[in-house]
């Protein structure tokens, strides 16, 4: 695991700041860097995240918890109530800062700089454990809200949906299956429906990174079907973490399996090899 | 294309707009050329009572700007209504001139009272009237931009806001009572002559303030309609409705806060300014806490999140209060306590919401 440290390169030459502009690799110009351009992905893995420490009130929520990503990799983490799975979510999204350690996305970005929007403008994107969609927008809106997009206040002010977006959020609607309720109020929806509405606002975002907290809760057989179809099928363009609990989806969608403990990585690997570990059967049958 | 986005299906706001259009005609009308003694005569009291009344919308609407659509409880707005008024009455004591009491031409007469001798500094320009202009808007502006910025960065919410500007308008008004501030103290800024050189008592004075006020309501009307229905409103209402989401796909959440809550302090003050000549007075009581939680009843009476139903709210109320205060003058406090009661348990969604129930079943 420690080779991962040494094959990242930072920083890296491809994009250069100067003062506060960033010069990219063709030679184009940002004034801000808040594009996903700008995430360097030519290492092996996308998320690092080393000696990560975060105690609320001397609770120890995460311990010195150190994960790899891959570029393009499906990883499912698992583990009991209290491990951490929340807050390591937390912790890449820029809701929470640890008291220690270091979190890179791609090569140079280093996450704890950076404030949540402008982690999600990088291309980090994140589903709520607890559906969470702008109820009262119908559901063309809540995606027309999430596409991508410059989100400053005044293009936001003035800002049109280009035919290309359109074309983008109707793909999507077929994808999580919603076509038909378009233009249906949000909070209208079924669970099922606002968990995969929720996926679809990721989409639209086109990240480079998806972090899907428990996506099958509550969902209904066919639905968790269908949930994990997408969710393996996103995988190779994006790269997927899912926390869930509920084993059989872990089982049918995972290549990885990660295991957390009390705030710190307790095993990895297949998920056969995971489920025939001595440590993890422990920890979730009890002594 | 735009009336068609702005106003499709939105009746209650055809009927606002009708309305205003019919007073901003009918009224001058009645009152200039309808001879007293007809029973259709529009006395020149009522024009000033429905101009107040119009400004008390602009000042709804701009709340519910805010609070019906962005989640966001101003507890203080009146603050901003009273600061554009100040400024207002600054510009008006300025052309009283010699006409004072104490027929000092430098000075307004509570200054020469209190024996000074000079202006003082924050006073000059305001004799100009496009200067007094800039800072009905500038004032409220930059106080909203300063408290948005330093409360909505901190992700100061909910009821710990509302707290906070209740505070501030809280604040506002004890510095205004004090002499040494320089705006008149107690007893405020009045006995005001002129506007722009037209006798303020004239009837036609009257009826330019009254018809330049329903412009306003109309105009701030249109474009809080054009704010709620653009893609920022839909930002604004999933701030309301899920802060963190919005968040999370990459809005920067209190930039969008701050920039709604500037520009509604901005219209509330524009109302203020509306309101002081018509009116003829204003002093620090109209920063008190009372006055904005009424603000805020009239919005909830009218309901919320429609901009058209604050200002029905704001003129029922208004309209409601004139009438129990010269008929039955202890009553209205209870009458205002129980619509309050009234609206959170029966009507959450005002009277605005009652009519939609009605229509929908």
């Amino acid at each position: 695991m420690d080779d991962a440290t040494k094959n990242r390169a930072r920083p890296t030459e491809q994009y250069k700041q100067i003062g506060t502009a960033w010069i990219g690799p063709g030679g184009q110009f940002f004034a801000k860097p808040v594009s996903k351009q700008l995430v360097d992905v030519s290492g092996h893995y996308i998320l690092y995240l080393e000696d990560i420490t975060v105690s609320f009130d001397g609770f120890q929520a995460l311990n010195k918890l150190k994960l790899y990503i891959e570029t393009g990799e499906l990883r499912c983490i698992i583990g009991p109530n209290g491990a951490g799975k929340t807050t390591m979510m937390d912790v890449i999204t820029g809701k929470t800062r640890p008291d220690r350690g270091t979190a890179y996305f791609g090569q140079t970005l280093n996450l704890l700089e950076l404030s949540e929007h402008e982690i999600a403008s990088y291309g980090i994107g994140r589903k709520f454990q607890k559906p969470t969609v702008f109820e009262q927008h119908t559901v063309f809106e809540n995606l027309e809200l999430a596409m991508a997009a410059d989100k400053s206040v005044w293009h936001t002010l003035f800002g049109r949906l280009s035919g290309e977006q359109q074309d983008t959020i109707d793909s999507v609607l077929h994808t999580i299956g919603l076509t038909n309720l378009r233009t249906r109020e949000a909070g209208g929806l079924s669970h099922g429906q606002k968990q995969w509405l929720e996926i679809g606002m990721l989409l639209v975002q086109d990240p480079l990174v998806l972090l899907v907290d428990e996506p099958v809760a509550g969902m209904t057989h066919q639905e968790t079907e269908a949930t994990a179809e997408l969710l393996t099928s996103l995988a190779g363009d994006h790269s997927v973490i899912v926390v869930e609990h509920d084993m059989e989806f872990v089982r049918s969608i995972a290549r990885t399996v990660t295991v957390l403990h009390e705030g710190s990585v307790l095993a990895e690997g297949a998920f056969d090899a995971v489920q025939n570990n001595q440590q993890v059967i422990q920890v979730y049958l009890g002594e | 294309m735009l009336t068609r986005r702005l106003m499709n299906h939105e009746w209650g706001g055809w009927v606002l707009l009708c309305t205003l259009g019919v007073l901003a005609i009918a009224v001058p009308v009645l009152n200039l050329a309808v001879p007293q003694d007809n029973p259709f005569h529009v006395s020149t009291y009522t024009v000033t009572l429905m101009g107040k009344y119009l400004c008390f919308a602009m000042l709804a609407i701009s709340l519910d700007l805010v609070w019906g659509y962005c989640g966001i409880l101003s507890l203080g707005h009146g603050a901003f209504f009273a600061l554009g008024g100040y400024a207002m009455g600054m510009y008006l004591m300025r052309q009283i001139g010699t006409r004072g009491v104490y027929g000092n031409p430098e000075l307004p007469d509570f200054m020469v009272f209190l024996n000074w001798d000079q202006l003082p500094w924050f006073w000059y320009g305001f004799d100009h009237f496009w200067f007094a202009m800039l800072l009905v808007v500038l004032v409220p502006g930059l106080l909203a931009f300063v408290f948005g910025w330093l409360a909505f960065r901190s992700r100061v919410t909910g009821v710990y806001l509302s707290i906070m500007t209740q505070a501030m308008t809280y604040a506002l008004m004890l510095a205004f009572f004090r002499n040494e501030m320089g705006f008149g103290g107690n007893n405020g800024l009045t006995d005001f002559k002129d506007i722009l050189g037209a006798d303020l008592q004239s009837d036609v004075t009257r009826i330019v303030l009254f018809v330049t006020s329903a412009f306003a309501l109309a105009a701030t009307y249109l474009m809080c309609r054009v704010i709620v229905t653009s893609k920022l409103g839909r930002v604004i209402t999933a701030i309301r409705d899920a802060e963190d989401r919005t968040r999370f796909i990459g809005y920067r959440v209190e930039y969008y806060k701050v920039w709604i809550f500037t520009l509604s302090a901005v219209l509330a003050g524009i109302a203020g300014a509306l309101y002081v000549p018509q009116v003829g007075i204003i002093n620090p009581s109209e920063f008190q806490p009372l006055n904005s939680i009424e603000l805020v009843a009239w919005v909830a009476v009218g309901g919320r999140g429609t901009l058209y139903g604050a200002a029905l709210g704001a003129v029922l109320v208004n309209f409601g209060k004139t009438y129990l205060t010269g008929a039955l003058p202890e009553v209205w406090l209870f009458v205002l306590g129980a619509l309050f009661i009234l609206v959170t348990v029966a009507m959450r969604n005002g009277i605005v919401g009652l009519f939609r129930k009605l229509r929908h079943g």
